[in-house]
């Protein structure tokens, strides 16, 4: 194991930001801390950088007890949300940054620092300000800065957090690979939870300052541990006392059968490949069932059309703690004005 | 080399703006109108017009004024005690602007408050101050009236806030995430501070030194009642000004003026070189 948190808290005044935390993150593997604002997980991965330090707890780095040891000493490569470029400062110098500081020789920085930009394709931009990159680019130049020195791990903070969604999709896809290059354990932090299911080896779902839930995307997206899991990750919607995704319902229009409950159509909305059909259950309650446009098109319903909505056997469900809460994740009927 | 595929990035080349180059429109060419009428009949012509009075009594004219023993001594006891003034602020300013950004304790907003007293009081109200506190008649038993001392200390006194507040703003604005990365790469604090925030720092630490070296070779009201104005000893180069033009001899007191006029032009360029070499170093 790489990196183990045992028992970790974290107080900012009244707030508890980390309630007893321990986690093991795997040597080698890109790991996710997901979970929303505010939960914790940036917190948790400033611990680990040593930027912050624990109120309480343990964090050992590769078998190495760093509860103590300051940023410096931790040989970590952190890479911050809003980039913390040295602006007075061309990209080939601070990607040097870390070398030049450790007085390694000229001819090595200069080398080593040319391996770095070529492998985040930034050779041409080397002697550009970091004001003449765009935001992509800087937060490259970055990566290639922490990984410079390298790091026994590399911690990022919402890395693409500032980044719009085309360059934030092509930064994860390229993330992905490179890590799958140079194999650094790397743990970033994130609140998109399609980012993290996409790009992650392992998860760690992080709420209110203490993990729900460890385990591979898969693990987390077919066993959720509970209810909280099971709706930060994805669309949810309920059935009786059961919440389950909607793409996990089945409808029918044998009205004989006795699986499922009966309800009526109440609305029909298509999004794209996808046609999500709202229902009402005879006790009244709205549940949202996604369909492909195929399955749709076989059941032939339309708005009031009666029908029996069932899960599909083997879907993961989790029981709702208050049976009257109505789905949150993916609101059935939006009234359009 | 990584397979992966990124959108096309721009190619190199340097993107700085065009110089020269592109014609004014009708709104920036008045604009451009306006502002030098101002600054001429402001600044320019009146240093032209210093500048041909100084000349009137010839080069040998000026020469013998700017070496006469008395008014030389003047020149580099103003322009010795301003530059020390100016290094010591340089150093002090720069704690203060720190002190007062970066951390908090009882009684900062009534400091941030005091820190403008020297700039917002009428000279001749610090001067008498000083006087109080530091002449012969000083509570503290402190008397340094009449002595060289006096004027490094009116110096000081007036061009404290220079450097404070030109690099207070600055500091603030200062990301604390970018010293936590410097940190992270294995930087010490000393090595964070000399190589990611001084460079930042260098613009506002010049231009504060600046004004505060201008302000200390002008100064006038502050000084005069402690100091005794004792040629050879204590006398600065305005006072000296003053008791040209009173001797009618107004030659003689362009002449200093423009000597002062010329070293405070020689600092600004000098402290702008510095600044240069200090960012690029970082």
């Amino acid at each position: 194991m790489s990196i183990e948190i045992v028992n970790v808290g974290k107080r900012f005044g009244d707030f508890v930001a980390l309630d007893d935390v321990s986690v093991s993150i795997p040597s080698g593997r890109l790991t996710a801390l997901l979970g929303p604002s505010g939960g914790g997980k940036s917190t948790l991965l400033r611990i680990i950088a040593g930027l912050e330090r624990a109120d309480t707890g343990k964090v050992e780095i590769e078998g190495v007890d760093a509860t103590r040891l300051p940023p410096q000493k931790r040989n970590v490569g952190f890479v911050f949300q809003h980039y913390a470029a040295f602006k007075h400062l061309t990209v080939r110098r601070n990607v040097a940054f870390g070398l030049e500081i450790r007085k390694r020789p000229k001819d090595e920085v200069r080398s080593r620092v040319d391996e770095l930009l070529a492998l985040v394709h930034l050779e041409q931009f080397a002697e550009r300000l970091p004001a003449q990159l765009s935001g992509g680019q800087r937060q490259r130049m970055a990566l290639a800065r922490a990984l410079a020195v390298e790091p026994t791990v590399l911690l990022l903070d919402e890395p693409f957090g500032a980044l719009d969604a085309k360059v934030r999709k092509e930064l994860r896809d390229w993330l992905r690979r490179l890590h799958d290059e140079v194999h650094v354990t790397t743990v970033f932090v994130t609140h998109d939870q399609e980012e993290a299911l996409e790009v992650a080896d392992e998860i760690v779902v992080i709420n209110e300052g203490r993990v729900e839930q460890i385990g591979s995307p898969d693990d987390l997206y077919d066993q959720p541990a509970n209810e909280f899991v099971m709706r930060f990750l994805g669309p949810v919607t309920q059935l009786g006392d059961q919440l389950v995704r909607p793409h996990d319902l089945r409808l029918s229009t044998d009205l004989t059968g006795t699986t499922g409950a009966a309800a009526r159509v109440t609305r029909v909305t298509r999004i794209g490949f996808e046609i999500r059909v709202d229902v009402a259950t005879t006790g009244g309650q709205p549940v949202t069932v996604t369909l492909t446009r195929n399955e749709f098109l076989a059941l032939g319903i339309e708005v009031d059309s009666d029908v029996r909505v069932s899960l599909t056997p083997g879907s993961p469900t989790t029981t709702v703690s208050a049976p009257t809460q109505p789905p949150t994740k993916a609101p059935a009927l939006t009234p359009t004005p | 080399m990584t397979s992966a595929t990124l959108a096309p990035d721009r190619p190199a080349g340097n993107r700085r703006s065009v110089r020269g180059g592109l014609p004014l429109t009708r709104v920036s060419g008045l604009g451009l109108g306006v502002a030098m009428v101002w600054f001429s009949l402001l600044v320019l012509i009146p240093l032209a017009a210093v500048a041909v009075t100084a000349a009137g009594g010839g080069w040998d004219g000026f020469w013998r004024t700017v070496t006469n023993e008395q008014t030389a001594a003047t020149i580099r006891l103003t322009v010795g005690t301003a530059l020390l003034v100016t290094l010591v602020n340089i150093v002090m300013g720069t704690l203060i602007a720190w002190v007062l950004v970066r951390d908090n304790f009882f009684g900062k907003r009534a400091l941030e408050i005091l820190i403008d007293v020297p700039f917002a009081l009428p000279t001749i109200v610090a001067g008498l101050v000083l006087l109080s506190l530091y002449g012969p008649g000083s509570p503290l038993g402190v008397n340094i009236a009449n002595t060289r001392i006096a004027v490094f200390l009116a110096f000081l006194f007036v061009t404290l806030p220079f450097i404070v507040r030109t690099v207070q703003p600055v500091l603030a604005e200062l990301d604390p995430e970018v010293e936590e990365a410097a940190a992270s790469l294995g930087a010490s604090r000393y090595t964070t501070f000399r190589r990611i925030v001084l460079p930042s720092l260098t613009p506002a630490i010049a231009a504060g030194a600046a004004l505060s070296f201008a302000r200390a070779v002008g100064e006038y009201g502050s000084l005069v009642l402690l100091t005794g104005n004792l040629p050879m000893r204590t006398e600065v180069a305005s006072v000296r000004i003053l008791s040209s033009i009173e001797n009618d001899n107004l030659d003689s007191a362009a002449a200093v003026a423009v000597v002062l006029l010329a070293i405070s032009l020689a600092v600004i360029v000098v402290l702008d070189v510095i600044q240069r070499r200090v960012m690029r170093r970082g």
